[in-house]
């Protein structure tokens, strides 16, 4: 296996991605070379179709580049199989979706702790740190609430917390605030910042909300598969 | 396996997240497992009245014989009872045994005459090895071995225009060869459920067939009952060895229709179950394939945090299982009930020629046996655990990025 000792989370040297579509064959990356430091919050940005989504799905694990390699936390993705993936998503990422981001059987407490339980770590443990980050992201007393008895924000605000509560090296969010108005959207990226800042979690989010653009640390343009333009905005 | 509480505890809620759903496949499920039970209930109580009739019904266990006897039935064929034969049907195994005078004659009343079998028995012995003394319903069984009357059947007393009381002439052929007749008092009607038993035989004692035939201490055959089914075998070998001389039988080689119904009915079942499990595993496999394109996205979720392939395969194969478990014991329960609910068995007298036909009585009884309960429920739960694994299996290759977004 391919490792590095780098501060570097995330490393990404030429990664391409080209989808069959019947005959056709369509770029979605081409080419990327993108790094990401620890403790960053980065926006990634663009038009539909330019790749956000490809290039976050392709630096969680989610899906394999056609060519190129990712590297997180030194560690080359490509090179590990199913089950070494899904061991890097549960100990080095957190995930952060548009929707469908909790499972609708399980309570918000639940939910939170389930990340834990895979981990590993034991009921009291989970317990205590369950009911502390749900404190911390405000839903302090909703904890034996399932999904669809909390709005979309306290939802979103779940998975948040779920994301960060095993202290992951890298947060990955896509569109987290899609479906949110905007004051309970103003809220979450507050939350995330406050996240980035206290625990130095790195964040990377894939947005066409000009509020996270606007407060994001670093701003990363992605147009037709390529990066237009990277803006520091610290 | 630290995620395995997990994916327990979550197979288990997801199986009621759709109750009406669940409900239904549940309840097809455990239709499918009663039909399994009941039918292999009622088949084995048909298959095991078809033997007990059959061994009731004079043919016991193992019948002896001279060598000639089965093809020339006549009285000249027959054989004394000597100390070898008294000393063979010693043996532990056997439980009873009884000689009989067994030949053809010819019965006739004032109206009528008909042919038939004259049997000779002993009533004593005879009382606990064959029908005759339950099945007396007008007047009684034979008061002692010097009883001079006859027992006949129902269906012949109306064929013959006779009744309980009457006199009727029995003809037959002594060992001279000539024709002998006498006349006897009707003593006896005995009613059984097929009519072909009741035309074909009369019952008088071995004295009276004995001075009617002109014999004495004669026997056409010992009819034995065995201490079980799984001890006619061995017995047969034991009396074969000892006694060379006769014809030594069991009840499968003397009524092969019988051992052919019984054989019918093991094949018959593995066809029914596995016909029944087929229309079931559409359902399961159905139902899990249906779930799966419903939750898609949150397997694409749980493998995105990361649930490993192999967990999200066992989740959803455990949901199949909980599913299973739950349909078995619903049906094995009505099952139950429904078969304590049939009380003696269930009267289909509307068939009787059928199913005399099939030599069946008029009431078929529900019979629950450890065995095929075991084979219906290992047949739903191995096959019902191999159906399950494909739609978990799909579940476990679903790519997280192409779940996670399907609509």
């Amino acid at each position: 296996m391919n490792t590095k000792q780098t501060d570097l989370v995330v490393e990404c040297q030429k990664i391409s991605k080209t989808y069959q579509q019947g005959i056709i064959e369509v770029n979605a990356l081409t080419d990327i070379d993108f790094d990401v430091q620890r403790g960053e919050f980065i926006c990634l940005s663009g038009p539909s179709g330019s790749g956000k989504s490809t290039l976050l799905n392709m630096i969680g694990g989610l899906d394999a580049p056609s060519t190129g390699e990712i590297f997180i936390d030194g560690e080359e993705i490509d090179e590990l199989d199913k089950s070494e993936l899904a061991d890097m998503r549960l100990h080095k990422i957190g995930f952060i979706f548009q929707a469908y981001n909790l499972i609708p059987v399980l309570t918000a407490q639940e939910n939170i702790e389930m990340v834990m339980q895979m981990q590993g770590i034991n009921k009291a443990d989970r317990n205590r740190k369950s009911l502390s980050i749900l404190k911390e992201v405000g839903l302090e007393g909703l904890e034996n609430r399932k999904p669809p008895e909390l709005s979309g924000g306290q939802q979103q605000r779940v998975a948040v917390a779920r994301a960060i509560v095993s202290r992951p090296s890298l947060v990955l969010a896509d569109e987290p605030t899609a479906n949110l108005d905007s004051v309970t959207a103003n809220k979450l990226i507050d939350l995330m910042l406050s996240m980035n800042e206290q625990h130095k979690t790195t964040f990377i989010i894939s947005t066409h909300d000009p509020m996270i653009m606007q407060r994001a640390k670093k701003l990363v343009k992605l147009h037709d598969g390529k990066i237009a333009e990277v803006i520091n905005q610290e | 396996m630290t995620s395995l509480p997990l994916i327990i505890a979550l197979a288990w809620r997801n199986l009621w997240r759709n109750k009406r759903r669940t409900a239904v496949i549940l309840f097809a499920m455990a239709l499918g497992v009663w039909a399994m039970i009941v039918t292999a209930a009622f088949m084995r109580g048909m298959a095991l009245q078809v033997l007990d009739d059959t061994i009731d019904n004079l043919t016991a266990h193992i019948q002896i014989h001279h060598n000639n006897y089965l093809d020339d039935p006549v009285i000249e064929n027959s054989f004394k009872i000597n100390k070898t034969i008294e000393s063979a049907l010693q043996h532990t195994d056997i439980i009873n045994w009884s000689n009989r005078i067994r030949v053809p004659a010819v019965i006739s009343s004032e109206r009528d005459t008909s042919g038939l079998v004259l049997l000779g028995i002993d009533p004593e012995r005879e009382a606990d090895l064959s029908f005759l003394k339950s099945s007396i319903s007008d007047g009684k069984y034979f008061s002692g071995a010097d009883d001079k009357g006859i027992i006949i059947g129902k269906k012949l007393a109306d064929n013959l225009e006779t009744r309980l009381g009457k006199r009727v002439v029995v003809i037959t052929q002594n060992t001279r060869n000539e024709i002998s007749d006498r006349g006897f008092r009707i003593t006896g009607i005995y009613d059984t459920p097929t009519e072909g038993m009741e035309t074909g035989f009369v019952f008088m004692t071995r004295r009276s067939a004995e001075t009617l035939i002109g014999v004495s201490d004669l026997s056409s055959e010992i009819a034995i009952i065995t201490r079980s089914l799984e001890h006619v075998d061995p017995v047969i070998k034991t009396l074969k060895s000892d006694l060379p001389d006769l014809d030594i039988q069991s009840w499968q080689t003397i009524q092969p229709f019988t051992q052919l119904i019984v054989e019918m009915y093991g094949d018959f079942q593995y066809i029914w179950h596995l016909i029944v499990f087929l229309a079931m595993s559409f359902g399961i496999i159905n139902t899990l394939l249906m779930t799966i394109f419903e939750r898609s996205r949150e397997f694409g979720l749980f493998q995105a945090l990361g649930l490993k392939p192999r967990f999200i395969l066992m989740q959803v194969w455990i949901e199949s299982m909980f599913m299973l478990t739950i349909a078995l014991i619903i049906g094995n329960l009505v099952s139950w009930l429904t078969v304590l609910s049939t009380g003696d068995g269930i009267d289909v007298s509307a068939f009787a020629k059928g199913m005399e036909m099939a030599q069946l009585s008029n009431i078929i009884p529900f019979i629950i046996i450890s065995e095929d309960l075991f084979l219906a429920n290992s047949i739903v739960i191995v096959l019902g655990m191999l159906t399950g694994l494909y739609p978990a299996w799909r579940a476990s290759r679903l790519v997280p990025a192409n779940a996670i977004t399907r609509v």
